[in-house]
């Protein structure tokens, strides 16, 4: 039972960080029709940013805080530098050119600190907690990630459902032809859009990096349970990256432990075949026409 | 029309690319004879190299008439060669047969694999089935490691180099199975562009419900291109254990996978031609780029990533500069120098349909 308890509450926090990467591939999807495969070496990027900083012994909150404004630039940076002169072009051409900047970024990362892992001081203590008088595999810096991913997903919900700037991303990213033509600057609102979503991949990135330790590569695993989770949420739709990530989470979790951690990537795809045999679109994606 | 017309013989030369399986086959010829030539002037390192070119061109050419014709994206192709690699490697080490069998055997269940994922592919677009090949990638790494008493784990099995016929150098020898395994794929694969197949999974790819008005069966053809992509990986990943000697989990990363859709790209999607060039980068580059860097730094983490970084800055540029591939790129061109037109009239979009005969000019003729 013990056990049980554990995995869930591990499914969970992985879950989350899943849901959190799903998000920044989601966000990109409905804007832009493309999947950001470089979004995980982003995250790797600004994370060493945040791990730079605290070497020079800076604030835990300070290093956090930079670490997620570099995701925003390094976003919009991506958008308007890599994806711009895109548009337009055949489909395959951004995902493989994202794929190229997943390569580059992770050799630059590995070329400027080194291809070791390394740690990454948490926020709180990573000590499971006792509840009465069972020890639980679960820390107050889990307890951190629930808390700062659910976060994350409210704001993203509160900018999309009651500002203008959300109304105005969603009418580009639905209709960019009758979004401009009503004065929605669409291509500034595709940056943003790029900022964000690498914003909640950046996010992703300190928090997973004291699970795991912190190396070139270490979000390729994430990006793919992230991307997976997207899959199963709809791609289309930001509920279903949080149940995506979550289902995700928990299944990986639950396979690890009762079957042994090599059955995890066996068991992910099966799941997501399993689930994609029964709903092709994912779980949340909204019914659609296709026009002959 | 151009002057090849006028000389003798044109006639009958082009009475040939009307029948695309003797036009394959002669170029095939004329692809061995040249080969052979090359084969026996270099090196036995570069034999290696060629080796090495050619299992790369094969797993590329059937992921690009997958991605090209077919419309559909393999990310976990490397899952393939490693069937292929493991079924012919397992062969290879419990009998003693002539090599063409554990070859045909690794095609066979690297077929059969591709045709069990195509099924669900068959449901799925884009980027689910981007999804559900990455997660196969990842899990092709790691069965070998679960069911270790077949597999031998992380350490792999290893494959006994091809015994070959007297006065023959075992490099030249695995150059020349290699290559002609090339040659057959690149005949099967654009002869099966221009059989009915071929057309009829254009048509599924450009709109299956039309397709299936006109009486085809998409889900069918979307099975049929996949396994016939699987099976092709199959054949290259034979020859890769060939190649290397042994067999692991290591050889078979996700970056495999991304790598080989990284080449087809940068050749051109849906050009067998294509296949060769992104073939040539990725064997090329990094060793360019070794060679380069050892020059000037001698600081390890420096040396250790540039290779990845101009690689990645090889696709980003290769695709912002010329988005149809390599050979889409010199065939653009080669089509403005011959119509003398502007470029943007001319501007291909992908995927491109083109073959090994894209650059004639018979026209193409229906099946009687």
């Amino acid at each position: 039972m013990t056990l049980f308890i554990d995995l869930t509450l591990n499914g969970l926090t992985y879950g989350l960080i899943y849901a959190a990467v799903a998000l920044g591939l989601v966000l990109i999807w409905r804007a832009t029709r493309v999947i950001n495969f470089a979004q995980g070496a982003l995250a790797t990027l600004t994370t060493y940013v945040a791990a730079t900083l605290l070497d020079r012994s800076l604030n835990y909150w300070v290093a956090f805080a930079v670490a997620l404004a570099a995701g925003l630039i390094f976003g919009a940076l991506t958008e308007r530098v890599f994806m711009r002169p895109l548009y337009g072009k055949p489909e395959l051409n951004p995902v493989v050119v994202t794929i190229g900047l997943l390569i580059l970024v992770e050799s630059v990362a590995g070329a400027i600190w080194g291809s070791t892992d390394r740690g990454l001081t948490p926020a709180f203590s990573q000590l499971g907690l006792t509840v009465g008088h069972t020890y639980l595999d679960f820390s107050s810096f889990d307890i951190f990630i629930l808390v700062s991913v659910l976060v994350l997903m409210g704001l993203m919900l509160v900018l999309f459902r009651w500002t203008s700037l959300g109304l105005k991303m969603r009418a580009s990213a639905f209709a960019p032809e009758v979004a401009r033509l009503l004065g929605v600057r669409v291509g500034r609102l595709l940056t943003v859009g790029w900022a964000l979503a690498t914003f909640a991949g950046a996010l992703a990135g300190v928090l997973v990096a004291p699970l795991l330790l912190l190396s070139p590569n270490m979000m390729d695993p994430v990006l793919v349970y992230g991307f997976a989770a997207a899959v199963l949420g709809g791609l289309d739709s930001p509920v279903g990256a949080l149940v995506g990530g979550v289902l995700t989470g928990l299944g990986i979790s639950y396979i690890g432990g009762y079957l042994g951690s090599s059955m995890e990537t066996v068991g992910a795809a099966v799941l997501l075949v399993v689930v994609l045999s029964i709903r092709p679109e994912g779980l949340f994606a909204a019914a659609k026409a296709r026009r002959v | 029309m151009s002057r090849a017309d006028r000389l003798p013989g044109a006639e009958r030369l082009k009475g040939l690319q009307g029948q695309p399986l003797a036009w394959h086959i002669a170029l095939g010829i004329v692809a061995a004879a040249v080969l052979y030539l090359v084969t026996s002037s270099v090196s036995l390192y570069d034999n290696t190299i060629i080796s090495e070119i050619a299992w790369y061109a094969i797993a590329i050419a059937g992921l690009s008439v997958l991605t090209g014709v077919s419309g559909q994206i393999s990310l976990g192709h490397g899952a393939f060669m490693a069937v292929g690699a493991y079924g012919a490697g397992l062969m290879m080490e419990h009998f003693r047969l002539p090599l063409i069998v554990p070859i045909l055997v690794g095609i066979a269940v690297a077929t059969v694999l591709g045709a069990v994922v195509g099924l669900p592919a068959t449901r799925l677009r884009g980027p689910y089935l981007a999804g559900v090949t990455l997660a196969l990638a990842l899990a092709a790494q790691d069965l070998p490691t679960k069911f270790s008493s077949l597999f031998n784990g992380d350490t792999g099995i290893i494959v006994n180099q091809a015994t070959p016929p007297g006065g023959v150098n075992p490099e030249r020898w695995l150059a020349w199975i290699s290559l002609f395994g090339a040659i057959v794929t690149m005949i099967v694969l654009a002869n099966f562009m221009k059989s009915r197949y071929g057309r009829a999974l254009k048509a599924v790819r450009d709109d299956d419900i039309a397709a299936q008005a006109s009486g085809l069966n998409p889900n069918r053809m979307r099975v049929l291109a996949f396994a016939l992509a699987a099976g092709t990986a199959g054949l290259s990943g034979g020859l890769f254990a060939l190649w290397s000697g042994i067999v692991n989990p290591n050889s078979f990363s996700l970056f495999l996978s991304i790598q080989l859709l990284a080449g087809m790209v940068i050749g051109g999607a849906g050009s067998l031609v294509g296949a060769w060039w992104g073939a040539l980068a990725l064997v090329y580059v990094p060793q360019w780029t070794n060679s380069v860097t050892s020059h000037f730094s001698s600081v390890s983490a420096i040396t250790a990533n540039v290779q990845g970084a101009i690689f990645g800055l090889l696709i980003i540029v290769v695709m912002m500069a010329a988005p149809t591939g390599i050979q889409g790129w010199l065939s653009g061109g080669y089509r403005r120098l011959r119509r003398g037109r502007s470029r943007t009239e001319l501007e291909p979009v992908l995927p491109l349909d083109l073959d090994l005969s894209s650059t004639s000019t018979a026209p193409e003729r229906t099946r009687p």
